[in-house]
Order: C-alpha cells, then structure tokens, then sequence
C-alpha cells in the first residue's frame, strides 16, 4: 500500500499536475483568449508548419521505412547486423547533436554542396532524421513473422511481383506500417532539440510549433505558450488514439 | 467450417487455389515482370542503404571528421575547458539523481499494472505513455507553471528557499518526466512472460513479500530492467528541450553537456561544439552497442 502511494505522488508531481497545470493555463482566460492565442498569425504559420512538415515526414518515412525493413528481413548481405543496429542511432543521439550532425554535411560550407540550413527543407530533414527508426521497427517483427508461402503461392498462381506486393505484402504490413507512421507523427510534431540550430527559427518560414512555444516562454508570455502547447499536444494524441482505435477495431473485426 | 476458396470477394488470393488460377490457368508470367529478382533484391538494397547512408550515417561521420580535422590539440583544449568539464559533470550528476528514481518508479509501475488488479488500469499505461507523446518543450513549460514562480507551488517553495527552476532539482524533474515510460515498457513484457509460478512458490514456502520481490521477482526481470536503465540512461543524458526551459542555462552553473553544445554553437565555436557534441554521440553509440548485446543475450535465451 505504501508502495502505490509512493508510485501515485510520483506520477502526480511529474506528468498528472503539470498537464493539469498546464491546461489550467492555457484556459485562463477564457475560450476567446484561448483562441486568440492560438489565431496569433506567427502561431497559426508555426503551428501549420509543424503539422503540414510532420505529415510530408511520415509518408516519406511510410515507404523508406518499409523499404528498409524489407531490404533488413528479406536481403541477405555482408555488414547488415550492423546497419541493423545503427538503424536506432536517432533514438540513442541527443537531438542536439542530431542537429548539429546534420548541419556539418548539410549546413554552411557542405561538401556536397547542399545547404539546407535556415530553409524549410531542413525542418523536413531534422523530423526524418529523429523520426527513422519508428516505421523500421514497427515492420520489422511483422515481416520476420510473416510466412512466404503466401507470396510464394501467388507467384506460382502467375501474379506479378508487383500483384504480390499489393495485394498480399502490403495487406499484412499496413497495421505495423500505420502504427510507425503515427507514432513518427506525435514525434515529429513534439520535436525541437534537432530543430533549433538548423531552422533558423525564422518566424513564417521555418519556425516551428514548438519553437514558437519555447519563445513565448522566453518572452514570459506564459498563457500563450500554453494554449499553442495545448493544441500540439491534442494533434498528437488525436493520432495515437485514432491509431489505438483502429488497431483495436481491426484486431475485433478482422479475425 | 473453411469456405470455399476464391469464394467472395476476398483480397488476398487463397494458397490452395482459386480465382487467380481460374484466371491465368497456364501462364506463368513471372519471367516477363520488370527485372529478374536478383536485379530487383539488388536496386530495392542499393535505394533503401543509399537513404540510411545521406540521412545518417554520411552527417556522422562527418562530425567526427570536422571535430578532429585540425588534430588532437584543440579537441583536448576544447574537452577540458572548464565549462564543458563542468557541463559534464552536472550532465552525470542529473543522470545518477533521475535514473535510480525512474528505476525504481519503473520497476513498481511494471508489477502493479501487470499484476494489480483495480479500475482505471488502461488509463494508466495511457498516462504513463504520456511523456512520449508531449513535446519536451511543453514539459518544460508544464513544470515552470507547477513549481516555478509564476506557477501553482513556486511561492511556496520559494518561502522554503528551495529554488526548484532554473537550478538543479528542475532540471532532474524534467530529465526524469521525459524519461518516465522506458523502464515501466520495458519491464512489463518481460514480468508477463515469467508468470506468476515462482512467485507463488516462494509465498507458499513463506516468503514475505519482499523477500519473494528481492529473491524471485527482480533475478526473473533484471535484463528486461537493464535494458530499460540503458534507454533512460541515453534520453536522460541527451534531454535538450525540457532541461533547456527549467535550467536556466546559466553557464558555469545549470548547463548540462546538450545545453553546451548549443551555447558553443550559438557563439560560433565550431571547435566546442563539435567535441562536445562527438562526446555524447560516443556515449549514444556506446548505447547502441549495449541494446546490441543485451538484445542478443535475450535471443540467446530464448532460442536455447
């Protein structure tokens, strides 16, 4: 019993009242300030910014993700217990670093000549970077599972390679598939470690939703930063739960 | 009761024949797809290790390189200034306070929610999940409104003379929120896979519950525990947003390694920024290679 109550104030003073705070906030003063807040232009521009990037990102990461997991299961190839392993260097690395790692090859003085820095495209590259492992490792264990008989059958049946993959691969892979691509997008619309040193924050171009937030702190407007902090928080549970509902459904209805 | 194959309108053509060979009853038409499969296996390897190499392996290796390009002398000089030494002290110093405390956080929320039996259960691993699914800034601000000065507790605790933000407790706060689930996520699979059987054994043999805890429950999970102290231990020690927010960043005093890096970057010391930042990709890749073998310890286990 003293156990619970040791885990209950912990929870308590770290995620329960701070979220409680936070809305508290955010609401302060009133629905019309809250939506003033979150209709301020350079909020509406962040905040669009973020989710438009995010959603480019994940589709992206939709089809190189199950790319790469395919190429990991089904290739076989000297060196790939390591490239399997790297595969999760996005999740080990500081975002900071990340950042900076991106702008050494991608920044001023590139040697490939590629300058991304300050423009929109590197948010695009920041959220890819600190997103790839998602949709990998969500295919991955679904694609060790999978039985190749199936396909095997289609084939001797005459369908093309191309049949197969649509009609029997991508079938069985689309729930792992779904739940990489929404758990890259509640990621991608928090992230802002590898964001701050490339993007420039340039407000209207390259500032991002929870860039903008960290200004609004730092210029002390508090109810703000709240009310903006509260809609990227909604965007991204809006994902996960519409992922856990369809996943949910699919499991009771499918079999 | 199996139906019919090819029977309704089914996607998946069924293994044991059916509207596919009805439609195509001889012609085997794999030969006359774009490529032979080993052209298709080697251009699908080339696309999928040419994306991993741009988008991370190639920026990697370039920071090593731009860090050590101008010999060792100035990445020594850069290590060993005294508020990068500093930062990574206090860095470690965050790390030991937050992960023993998510530990034994994690370790209790693992046996309760897979072995407890109350209402509201699935609402809890949704809370626990929580701190991956809110962006590190807004766990910063979230904090700053409970225990800082504009917030809920600050005044109080200011009446205390404890400094909460922008000093260290705050900064372990927010280090130990953003880390919060790894530990519990990790631990509950491996608790539900043991079972119940030895731990019931020892209660009847007359364990106390601790005992029973000490001797039986933690042995059974400790590599489950392990891994997830490696995960914490890496997010802990890159934490960059919410730290940002909470600390301050007073250098010399609330900057931790990440925070440096930014600060090094900021001041156009390529030099400072690049060593420290090798430093913590050394310690990511060290990571890397400890979730490497504890992975293959539990493989090991499993398949013999």
């Amino acid at each position: 019993m003293l156990g619970r109550g040791l885990l209950g104030i912990y929870l308590t003073a770290l995620v329960l009242l701070p979220i409680a705070a936070l809305i508290a906030k955010s609401s302060s003063g009133g629905l019309g300030h809250f939506w003033k807040e979150v209709t301020n232009p350079e909020a509406v521009a962040a905040i669009k910014l973020t989710l438009i990037a995010s959603a480019i990102v994940v589709a992206i990461n939709a089809v190189f993700g199950t790319l790469v997991a395919w190429v990991l299961v089904r290739d076989q190839f000297r060196g790939k217990a390591i490239v399997n392993a790297v595969i999760d260097l996005p999740f080990a690395l500081p975002t900071i670093v990340a950042g900076v790692v991106l702008l050494a090859l991608y920044g001023k003085g590139s040697p490939l000549g590629i300058n991304v820095a300050f423009t929109r495209a590197s948010v695009g590259l920041a959220l890819l970077f600190v997103t790839l492992p998602f949709v990998v490792r969500s295919v991955q264990p679904v694609l060790l599972e999978m039985d190749t008989a199936m396909e095997e059958a289609a084939a001797s049946l005459g369908a093309s390679p191309r049949t197969i993959i649509r009609r029997v691969v991508l079938p069985t892979l689309a729930p792992a598939i779904i739940s990489g691509v929404a758990l890259s997008f509640a990621r991608a619309v928090g992230e802002f470690g590898s964001l701050v040193l490339i993007t420039g924050n340039l407000p209207f171009k390259t500032e991002a939703g929870s860039v903008y937030v960290f200004g609004q702190i730092e210029s002390e407007n508090l109810p703000s930063a709240a009310a903006v902090s509260v809609v990227l928080l909604a965007a991204a549970l809006i994902v996960l739960t519409a992922l856990n509902l369809l996943l949910y459904w699919r499991s009771a209805h499918v079999r | 009761m199996s139906a019919e194959p090819g029977g309704g309108a089914v996607t998946l053509p069924a293994p044991s024949g059916g509207t596919l060979s009805r439609r195509r009853p001889s012609n085997n038409r794999r030969a006359a797809a774009s490529g032979s499969p080993r052209t298709r296996r080697i251009a699908l390897r080339t696309v999928a290790l040419g994306y991993l190499a741009l988008l991370l392996l190639a920026p990697v290796l370039m920071i090593f390189y731009r860090t050590f390009e101008h010999g060792l002398a100035p990445v020594w000089n850069a290590i060993t200034a005294p508020n990068a030494m500093h930062a990574f002290w206090l860095s470690l110093e965050i790390v030991a306070i937050a992960v023993p405390l998510n530990t034994a956080f994690g370790i209790g929320m693992a046996i309760l929610l897979e072995r407890g039996r109350f209402r509201g259960k699935g609402a809890l691993g949704l809370l626990i999940d929580l701190p991956f699914a809110i962006s590190p800034v807004v766990v910063g601000l979230s904090l700053v409104l409970v225990y800082g000065l504009p917030g809920w507790f600050g005044k109080w605790f200011a009446e205390q003379g404890i400094h909460v933000i922008f000093s260290v407790p705050g900064m372990v706060l927010a280090t130990a929120v953003v880390s919060l689930p790894f530990v519990v996520r990790e631990t509950m699979p491996v608790l539900r896979e043991m079972g119940t059987d030895a731990e019931q054994a020892a209660e009847t043999l007359g364990a106390s519950g601790w005992q029973t805890f000490w001797r039986v429950t933690l042995p059974g999970i400790r590599w489950g525990v392990v891994y997830g102290v490696v995960l914490t231990t890496a997010r802990a020690l890159g934490e960059f947003g919410a730290v940002s927010i909470v600390s301050g960043r007073i250098e010399g005093q609330t900057q931790t390694l990440p925070l440096y890096v930014q600060d090094r970057f900021e001041n156009f010391d390529s030099t400072g920024a690049y060593t420290a930042a090798v430093v913590l990709a050394l310690l990511a890749l060290g990571t890397l290679l400890a979730m490497n073998l504890l992975t293959r310890r539990a493989a090991g286990r499993s398949a013999g």
